[in-house]
């Protein structure tokens, strides 16, 4: 009897251990959380406060508390300050374009790679290959210079060439459509399907475009979630490119619309509501696919 | 089979040719293009907009990019043989006279740095644009600080969310948040953060030393700026490094903890004997992609400093872009551009190194 109640005891006491140990992960794991969320929540609640509230706040934790006079004055003198509707129209525009022309030229660039053969293959693969390190930081300067000197086809009383891409969405969107990490993406699952679906189509009389419509798009469909998340994410976040090629606020994505609030005295309400804004749209898409979206950029190696 | 393989080789060249076309035309022109008119742009004195026609210069922008000098001067004495003193009482030297001296070997540098070598001599460092090295130090002490931090915080994180413990994937997915949010306003949300008169970072340090830290001014002092832009960079993206972790602890074999745990090793030998080895190409992954994006700095000091205060933030790619858009010098600007892609280039060189096949 008494040995059985010691080893009840040593049973208890670790149980007892075990409970302590997991309170205290999951302490170091909240205590993380809060300090990886605290400033979306600072940005969401300070984006209902006005102004002197929001200023007096930041001296205590009621930073992060909604309560007081909570208004939506702070999203009127966004709309009042800035065009804010045409610069997440124009956002979602370049965004959609991107990512659909992404998707068609990666895609059926990574299937030649990958199931053509045709002259010139390999000097192809090997130049793109090399572009995967060429950083956009790298090129900028020079690409500026490249699409001043660009022709764009224009309608504008007559048909006729114009010169010159800058305050245009072209500028925004053509450059970064074709992506040598995309159609690496592309080059690798099209390679993992099996070969001798080809040939069956082939036989079969299907035409390449056939194959490549009706059997290698078909079965990728991850493929595609993965290229459009990451195109879309750095297209939304553009920040370097937009800076220098887009002067006129006809053609501004929304991360130029900071600028706005910047002339002489910041108002952080308004500031806070328009970051919220132009964030919690992404915010919203990311949880509800986060694990597509995590996997999408784990893969990658690369962030926007 | 040999009567269709005429036909069908020939059909199946035109597909590849035209499926890969539209690809390789976007690449030429918006990538493979715009790198090789860098290093002709680099030889000229080519501009955004000019009058002028652009003529090539040769070294010039070069010679501005990576002179460097360095000269001992005595200090200047008058016609009685006594130090001339400047309006702080110390001894003042000839360096402008010989930097803006046509003839002399240090015309057009710029002091970059001086130290006294006692008998009131000095030496004093030149470089060709004072701006463009401090930025290049700014760059690398950023990264030197960056790369180890940040992967260290990556794996503990990883480490702490790989638990098999209730919840743990809402823990990642919170982590997570700030990769996908813009670095633009990840930025302006520290500058509120940092803030010298409202900030919170000055309330909650007052509010911990019970009203002894009378606040400071983060962004705007030399000293504390680029490490407050560190803290932030690395709060924004180490949810990314985690993930790569994980997935690196993950494709290590639970066989291996099995068999080290039969052996009788704790958790830190097991960590060091299983874990560790096991995540040797992470690790490397890991560092050289922090690198490379420590290296591209930009965002955030555009937004939070603008590179200053005294161009303690500065650095390269933003310096790039003040030269090449800014003052629309184009030639500078791309110098500095391909400066940048040599220092990108060297640490890919070395993850190619370090992740080779072993023979």
């Amino acid at each position: 009897m008494t040995t059985l109640t010691h080893g009840d005891s040593v049973r208890r006491k670790a149980a007892t251990e075990m409970r302590l140990l997991s309170i205290s992960k999951y302490l170091l794991l909240v205590l993380f959380a809060l300090f990886f969320l605290f400033p979306m929540v600072l940005m969401i609640v300070s984006s209902f406060k006005p102004d002197d509230q929001l200023l007096r706040d930041t001296s205590s934790l009621k930073a992060f508390i909604p309560y007081g006079d909570l208004t939506l004055d702070n999203y009127r003198g966004v709309f009042d300050r800035v065009p804010a509707g045409r610069f997440i129209m124009n956002s979602l525009v370049i965004s959609f374009l991107t990512v659909g022309l992404g998707l068609v030229v990666n895609s059926m660039a990574g299937f030649a790679l990958s199931r053509v053969r045709f002259p010139g293959q390999k000097v192809i693969l090997a130049i793109i290959i090399a572009t995967l390190i060429l950083p956009l930081e790298a090129i900028a300067i020079p690409l500026l210079m490249v699409v001043t000197k660009l022709p764009w086809l224009s309608f504008d009383g007559g048909i006729h060439f114009e010169q010159g891409w800058l305050n245009s969405y072209q500028v925004q969107i053509l450059p970064f459509v074709a992506n040598s990490f995309t159609i690496f993406l592309f080059a690798q699952q099209f390679k993992s399907l099996p070969k001798s679906l080809d040939e069956a189509a082939l036989m079969d009389g299907a035409s390449w475009f056939g194959i490549y419509r009706r059997i290698a798009v078909p079965l990728s469909g991850p493929t595609f979630a993965t290229a459009a998340i990451l195109t879309f994410l750095p297209i939304w976040n553009a920040y370097l490119w937009p800076l220098m090629v887009v002067q006129q606020e006809d053609k501004r994505p929304v991360m130029l619309g900071v600028q706005y609030f910047f002339q002489l005295n910041v108002a952080w309400g308004e500031v806070m509501a328009y970051l919220t804004l132009i964030t919690l749209p992404i915010l919203v898409i990311f949880l509800a696919l986060q694990r597509a979206f995590i996997e999408s950029i784990a893969s990658s190696g690369v962030k926007g | 089979m040999t009567a269709l393989k005429g036909p069908t080789a020939k059909s199946e060249r035109r597909a590849g040719l035209l499926f890969i076309s539209p690809a390789a035309l976007l690449i030429s022109l918006f990538l493979v293009a715009p790198f090789f008119a860098a290093f002709y742009f680099s030889f000229t004195n080519q501009r955004l907009v000019s009058p002028n026609p652009t003529e090539v210069v040769g070294n010039e922008q070069y010679d501005r990019l990576l002179s460097f000098a360095w000269v001992t001067l005595d200090p200047v004495v008058d016609d009685a043989g006594e130090l001339v003193l400047d309006n702080d009482g110390n001894p003042t030297y000839p360096l402008r006279e010989l930097t803006r001296d046509p003839d002399s070997n240090f015309d057009g540098l710029q002091e970059w740095f001086s130290i006294g070598r006692g008998d009131d001599k000095r030496t004093s460092f030149l470089v060709g644009d004072v701006v463009f090295v401090k930025s290049v130090v700014n760059t690398l002490y950023f990264a030197a600080v960056i790369v180890p931090l940040q992967s260290l915080f990556g794996l503990i994180l990883a480490l702490l969310v790989n638990q098999k413990i209730r919840g743990v994937n809402i823990f990642r997915t919170i982590y997570f948040m700030p990769v996908v949010t813009s670095m633009v306003v990840i930025s302006l949300l520290w500058r509120f953060i940092y803030d010298a008169d409202n900030g919170l970072l000055n309330s909650m340090l007052g509010w911990f030393t019970l009203g002894r830290f009378e606040g400071h001014d983060w962004l705007g002092s030399t000293s504390t700026a680029m490490p407050a832009v560190m803290a932030m960079s690395i709060w924004a993206a180490v949810g990314f490094h985690m993930i790569i972790w994980l997935a690196g602890l993950q494709s290590i074999d639970s066989v291996l903890y099995e068999a080290a745990s039969i052996d009788g090793a704790g958790k830190w030998a097991q960590f060091r004997n299983v874990t560790w080895p096991g995540l040797r190409n992470t690790a490397v992954f890991i560092l050289i992609t922090i690198t490379i994006a420590a290296f591209g700095l930009f965002t955030q000091v555009d937004v939070m400093t603008s590179g200053g205060p005294l161009d303690s933030t500065s650095t390269i790619v933003l310096y790039a872009v003040r030269q090449g858009f800014n003052q629309q010098n184009i030639a500078y600007g791309s110098a500095i551009s391909l400066f940048f892609f040599f220092m990108v280039l060297a640490v890919a060189m070395i993850q190619r190194y370090l992740t080779r096949e072993k023979v």
